[in-house]
């Protein structure tokens, strides 16, 4: 059974003129690493807003089609029983962080589901390791960097077990290093307890290496879907993806005549290189 | 010309976030501050229209301290653009958002209309002239945030993350857009992390972290430097990275993007068919 399954998914904000996102259908299987991207305004927030059911309890428009989440069908649905199923994860954690300690802030999700308590502080504890931020839980979310307060609240949403994780770019505001060391830790745990990821990113050059598979839209339609190495062609650069610089590069070289593969990442990229200069 | 001096500044029971920085940004010049979070970037440049005084040392914008001047009154010549967009954002719609320093600065409704139109179009952003700003896409309303500080002409533009949640085609238009601000002898100074957007637009690169400016100089310069980039907690640009990789093919250190590598490895390639060819020849 797919994890996320999305069938003529359409959605037309109140007001606005014409849909955001139109008849997408797309199956996501449980335990997948799937990038969504696309051009600004392409309807990759749309699609993760009806996820969570965030569409259409809390933005009004018109919903039409079929979107079961963890075998649970959206329609009817309140957020709050959604996000059991699916945690979400947005751009700026300072949203999402309140609390006067990371702990508490870690736990606040489970003290609302009404989680016992031994339980509870048992999950919070385990996310907190998980995330890496076991030895900063007395500290205030403000005095933590960037990259802590994101996986702070990406602890806060583990706590709560869901299936299916969900991140809209969670890396805008971090800094390279940080950013690489977030993805890491957020495949890392994707592959060690099965969570299904989507994760919204337009920093490819950064997470191209941990997807299965990439999903590109655009203009409210799902254009591309398939493995990295398929996706980053001519289409997706044409729609304005950014694709890896390396990738870039052998765009170029092909263009120029020459006979190369799709590298994806830096090293399979001096591989292929180092092979065509020493042919 | 900006001209900051031995600044200090911590926020209200907090430490030191600028140490004693030291710079100076000629008029005309493009320049991108990059470092850390937390490094002191947007701290540093809130001090270039006043939004914030330094404790110690002095800022100097065209020859005048900051502290002498209002913010309202260094605005008109500094033109700050915020990372956030909702931090500056509020009018109904997208032409009114333009529209409202424009009248404070007292220009006449013509020219108020005819600079609104215009640089709605170089933004891209026609579409949304009667739009709120708040039902535009992430993107988009970071868009909206430039055009209302660039509608009213400042001589120094800076730019706080202005590459974060655009796709590559804006990007790319954004680029183009600051090519066409330098050429008009503006000064564009950009806050950001984005290594790769710094490697396509090769502006002079400084180097800030924890508070203090740790490396000056050209993009290629700056951003090969393994140690300097790993101390600011940036990446080399991935093609840069290749490169390194490629020493021992003659792969050049200083090339950090994609064109510039294509045409090494085409050159590398006729080299070598040449190579190949004149044994046939002889």
């Amino acid at each position: 059974m797919a994890a996320i399954s999305a069938r003529n998914l359409s959605f037309k904000y109140a007001g606005a003129e014409k849909p955001s996102m139109e008849n997408v259908s797309v199956s996501i299987e449980k335990g997948e690493f799937v990038i969504l991207t696309g051009p600004s305004g392409c309807g990759k927030t749309t699609l993760c807003r009806c996820l969570n059911g965030l569409i259409p309890n809390f933005y009004s428009g018109d919903l039409t089609g079929n979107l079961e989440v963890d075998g649970v069908n959206v329609a009817g649905k309140t957020t709050a029983e959604l996000a059991s199923h699916v945690g979400f994860v947005f751009q700026n954690p300072e949203n999402q962080l309140f609390s006067l300690s990371v702990e508490r802030d870690v736990g606040f999700g489970l003290e609302n589901m009404g989680v016992p308590r031994e339980e509870a502080i048992e999950r919070v504890q385990w996310a907190m390791r998980a995330t890496g931020i076991f030895d900063l839980r007395g500290k205030a979310p403000y005095e933590l960097s960037g990259g802590q307060q994101q996986r702070a609240a990406i602890a806060g949403i583990l706590a709560m077990q869901p299936k299916i994780l969900v991140l809209d770019e969670p890396t805008s505001f971090l800094d390279p290093k940080s950013a690489e060391e977030i993805v890491a830790a957020i495949a890392k745990l994707s592959h060690d307890i099965g969570l299904t990821t989507l994760l919204v990113e337009h920093r490819l050059d950064i997470v191209s290496r941990y997807a299965d598979r990439v999903i590109v839209m655009d203009e409210g339609k799902v254009e591309l879907d398939g493995a990295p190495g398929e996706v980053y062609n001519d289409r997706a650069r044409l729609i304005g993806v950014g694709l890896p610089r390396v990738t870039m590069l052998f765009h170029l070289l092909r263009t120029e005549g020459f006979d190369v593969n799709n590298p994806i990442t830096v090293e399979q990229a001096s591989d292929e290189l180092r092979r065509l200069l020493t042919k | 010309m900006i001209s900051i001096q031995n600044v200090t500044f911590h926020y209200p029971d907090g430490p030191d976030v600028l140490q004693g920085a030291n710079l100076e940004i000629r008029d005309g010049e493009f320049v991108a501050i990059m470092g850390e979070n937390g490094a002191g970037k947007t701290t540093l440049v809130k001090m270039f229209n006043g939004l914030l005084k330094p404790d110690n040392g002095t800022i100097t914008v065209d020859g005048i301290d900051t502290r002498k001047k209002s913010v309202a009154q260094l605005s008109r010549d500094v033109g700050l653009i915020f990372q956030n967009p909702d931090n500056q954002l509020f009018a109904e719609t997208v032409a009114q958002e333009l529209a409202f320093s424009l009248r404070n600065f007292g220009f006449s409704e013509d020219v108020i209309e005819r600079r609104v139109t215009s640089i709605l179009n170089t933004l891209d952003l026609e579409r949304y002239e009667k739009s709120s700003p708040f039902v535009l896409s992430g993107g988009e309303r970071k868009r909206v945030a430039l055009a209302a500080i660039l509608v009213w002409d400042p001589k120094h533009v800076i730019m706080d993350e202005p590459t974060i949640g655009q796709d590559y085609l804006q990007k790319d238009r954004l680029r183009n857009f600051i090519m066409q601000l330098v050429s008009q002898g503006k000064t564009v100074v950009i806050v950001t992390h984005d290594v790769e957007f710094v490697a396509e637009c090769m502006p002079r690169v400084v180097l800030l972290s924890h508070g203090k400016v740790i490396g000056d100089g050209s993009a290629t310069t700056i951003l090969t430097n393994s140690s300097l980039v790993q101390q600011a907690s940036l990446v080399l640009p991935q093609i840069s990275t290749l490169m390194k990789n490629l020493a021992d093919l003659g792969a050049p250190s200083e090339i950090i993007d994609a064109y510039s590598a294509r045409d090494f490895v085409v050159a590398q390639m006729r080299r070598k068919g040449e190579a190949r060819a004149r044994p046939l020849k002889s």
